[in-house]
């Protein structure tokens, strides 16, 4: 019991950090940390396939596409001025919140616990390959279309961020030799 | 040879024997600090001796003897230059330790503990020998590579945080670097999991042993299927340890020294070390998933304890590594990617369809087996000629013009 | 087809690497400071002061003190200060020599401008190389008796070179001997008339 709370203390405070620091380097590396923790939580259940899966699927490659869509997208010029607390933005991150909350509680309502620790279904790693292969697979193929389009996303969003690159070459392979490389207007 | 002999058991009786002073409830816990003490003293040596032959072996492909000079201290003793690593080590521990002012310490600090950390994390499920595996673990392949795959996030924090725009274009190349040859590499992998149909590093191995006709043994590499996911492992290994030819993260013409370049002293010496320690890892690896783990070579070398054979597997691997390193030129960032994704992640996924094709025909028998075999190696082979006449087109041959 | 470079790229490595440890002449480098590789005749580093034997270097540098090489030198490293009295050449003529002759060799350049505005031969580039010291001011300022090197040391480095210098200077030692001859014939035949032209 006490690893479970200690791993959930480990997860919950490396999210909530992600959350509350300004730089976005140190917000993805701790959220990393908190899916670290998650595959902790993971392996103190007993589930040892899936505790590895979330590493090498979060840790390992999501980790990755989100510290590229960091460094690749830079924030708008000049940033984007958000107007002081205002009613409207505390009534949308309530109705979110609530929404969010009231999705959970329901979900941990409506399961049954049993009054005694049942003891833990052994599973072998065959057996749930099975089940993800077989009746799980469209979620499973969902998941990983997800995963692509979300990685093509970054692609996307690091490209348009850039000047038209093909048509400032041309500028410059179309100007007649000797000339100098700034624009007419610029000239002292 | 039978498992239980005084040699195989070894080391697991000079544990029991250690052990065996403690109190009861403290048994366990000993038993397994002693596991990896063993692991980490076994491989830091080994990581100490691999600088030394590495630069020896550099060093005789190019003609020159290499380091011969330093032996035992205030004697005329040289001993071929074995002291040097101890030389390498002092040298390293009084070295000043910079941080750049405008570094961020935390990350500065944490990247060279992070990578190690991981590094050695990935020895824990490697079999050594028959009855030495520090963690049987059900999904032992997975395990390795979930560790493994978290070392570049080191490598990124090392070079973020050193504020330096050689260091964060290393990590940036180390991030596409990883992204593209995680994929090869995993799946070259596949196919040994799905003919052996466990992700068990021991199960894998026990289903290696065994000889074809009492000569040939049974390793995956000695099928066509094993003999090209072991080429393309084998690759994508020298990518995932960022060594020559794919060392872009470091490379020292361009990036001064990438994401190293902010770090001196016992830190870059830990860089170091951890950059060994995942090359040997990965070594380990190879030699348990296509060369047969710690079985013998032929019946009657059997005799032979399992952790021999697993050592001496594991230095023909390392050697070949230093071998490419001292024979292959740095590629290009752009070829670097293009070589993972327009010719490794293919011919990967046309060897899944192979490895198929050789599980589902495993009861061939008689003269239909060398069809088999002729089957599997076409549709091998074709593939590879074809991407690489389409990948080098235009490109190939190259004329040199030397001034005579 | 596609590896076939890798592979035999790899042969070439692998032949060298078994090569060399049984193919001594394979080995291009030499074991330092136990063994040192000969020098190429032609390599030059750092000027030394000619002198014509070794018993006696400083009764016999080939230096006149005529300061041209102090002008001459670029970075400035040469400093010469003149004798006050005059001593005998080799051909025995009354010289003035340098009572202190000093190289930096911090800023020398080794551009051996000196050695080629020398008329008197004196001045030679060396093969030294291992020049380190460990005192960073007087240990690089070279006195003349550390300069003056014998005229055998000179053959021992730059043979063809020395054995041109010595030619030069016995045909001029020659010349200059028959004229001084010659000069005191004409002394002794008419001493009131003047010298005769010069022959040279």
């Amino acid at each position: 019991m006490m690893a479970l709370i200690l791993i959930a203390l480990v997860t919950l405070a490396s999210a909530a950090a992600a959350m509350l620091l300004r730089n976005l380097i140190h917000s993805a590396l701790l959220l990393t940390a908190s899916w670290a923790g998650l595959a902790a939580f993971y392996l103190w259940a007993g589930a040892e396939f899936v505790a590895f899966a979330q590493v090498l699927v979060y840790v390992g490659a999501i980790s990755m596409v989100v510290l590229f869509a960091v460094l690749l997208t830079r924030p708008p010029q000049p940033m984007p001025v958000t107007p002081p607390n205002t009613l409207g933005r505390a009534l949308v991150a309530l109705i979110t919140g609530g929404a969010v909350l009231g999705v959970f509680i329901g979900a941990i309502v409506s399961s049954p616990l049993p009054a005694t620790a049942a003891p833990a279904p052994t599973v072998s790693v065959k057996q749930l390959g099975l089940e993800l292969a077989g009746r799980h697979a469209g979620a499973l193929l969902i998941v990983g279309a997800l995963l692509t389009v979300a990685l093509l996303g970054a692609v996307v969003l690091a490209a348009t961020d850039r000047e038209p690159v093909g048509a400032s070459l041309d500028d410059v392979r179309g100007r007649p030799p000797g000339t100098p490389l700034q624009k007419s207007g610029d000239a002292p | 040879m039978n498992a239980d002999s005084i040699l195989e058991r070894g080391p697991l009786l000079v544990r029991d024997w250690l052990v065996s002073f403690l109190p009861e409830p403290a048994r366990w816990l000993a038993g397994s600090l002693l596991a990896i003490t063993a692991v980490i003293v076994a491989f830091a040596s080994l990581f100490a001796l691999l600088t030394l032959i590495e630069r020896k072996v550099l060093a005789r492909v190019q003609n020159r003897p290499g380091p011969n000079r330093v032996g035992i201290p205030l004697t005329k003793i040289r001993l071929f230059g074995l002291g040097q690593p101890l030389a390498d080590g002092i040298k390293m521990l009084t070295k000043e330790d910079i941080v750049p002012r405008s570094a961020d310490r935390v990350l500065h600090f944490l990247a060279p503990v992070a990578l190690l950390a991981f590094a050695i994390l990935t020895f824990a499920v490697i079999p050594f020998g028959r009855h030495l595996v520090p963690v049987e673990l059900e999904a032992g392949v997975l395990y390795f590579f979930a560790a493994g795959a978290a070392t570049e996030l080191a490598v990124f924090m090392a070079g973020w945080a050193s504020r330096n725009k050689y260091s964060l274009l290393a990590a940036m190349r180390a991030l596409a670097q990883l992204i593209s040859y995680e994929l090869p590499l995993l799946l070259s992998v596949v196919p040994v999991v799905m003919l052996a149909g466990t992700l068990s590093t021991t199960g894998i191995v026990e289903r290696q042993g065994g000889w074809t006709f009492g000569l040939l043994p049974q390793w995956h590499v000695f099928t066509p299927w094993g003999a090209a996911g072991f080429a393309i492992f084998f690759v994508a290994a020298l990518a995932e340890s960022n060594r020559s030819p794919f060392d872009l993260p470091e490379a020292e013409s361009e990036l001064i020294a990438g994401h190293l370049t902010e770090y001196s002293g016992f830190k870059y010496a830990l860089f170091f070390m951890a950059e060994y320690f995942g090359m040997c890892a990965l070594c380990g690896m190879g030699v348990t998933l296509f060369l047969g783990g710690w079985q013998a070579p032929l019946s009657f070398l059997a005799f032979i304890p399992s952790y021999i054979w697993f050592g001496a597997k594991l230095m023909t691997l390392l050697l070949a590594f230093m071998w490419v390193r001292a024979t292959l030129p740095r590629l290009r960032i752009d070829q670097l990617t293009r070589l993972a994704w327009k010719f490794l992640v293919p011919l990967a996924l046309v060897n899944l369809g192979v490895a198929a094709f050789w599980s589902l025909s495993a009861d061939w028998t008689g003269a239909v087996r060398l069809t088999r075999w002729l089957i599997a190696a076409m549709l091998l082979a074709g593939p590879f000629v074809l991407l690489g006449r389409k990948l080098t087109a235009g490109l190939a041959p190259r004329i040199y013009r030397y001034a005579t | 087809m596609l590896g076939s470079g890798l592979l035999s790229g790899l042969a070439v490595t692998a032949k060298n690497l078994v090569g060399s440890f049984h193919d001594p002449a394979r080995l291009t480098t030499v074991e330092y400071p136990e063994q040192q590789a000969k020098l190429p005749e032609a390599y030059r580093n750092f000027p030394f002061l000619v002198s014509e034997n070794a018993t006696d270097p400083m009764g016999t540098l080939r230096c006149v003190a005529c300061q041209i090489c102090e002008k001459e030198c670029p970075p400035q490293c040469i400093y010469i200060e003149k004798s006050k009295d005059k001593k005998p050449d080799a051909t025995g003529k009354l010289q003035l020599y340098p009572a202190i002759f000093d190289i930096d060799t911090s800023v020398c350049m080794s551009c051996q401008i000196c050695v080629e505005v020398c008329p008197f031969e004196a001045i030679k580039m060396d093969q030294v190389f291992a020049i380190a010291t460990t005192d960073r001011f007087d240990a690089l300022l070279l006195k003349r008796e550390q300069l003056a090197k014998p005229n055998a040391y000179y053959h021992t480095i730059h043979p063809t070179e020395a054995a041109e210098v010595d030619a030069r200077l016995a045909t001029e030692r020659k010349a200059a001997a028959e004229k001084a001859a010659a000069a005191a014939a004409a002394k002794a035949a008419a001493p009131k008339p003047p010298a005769p032209p010069p022959a040279a």
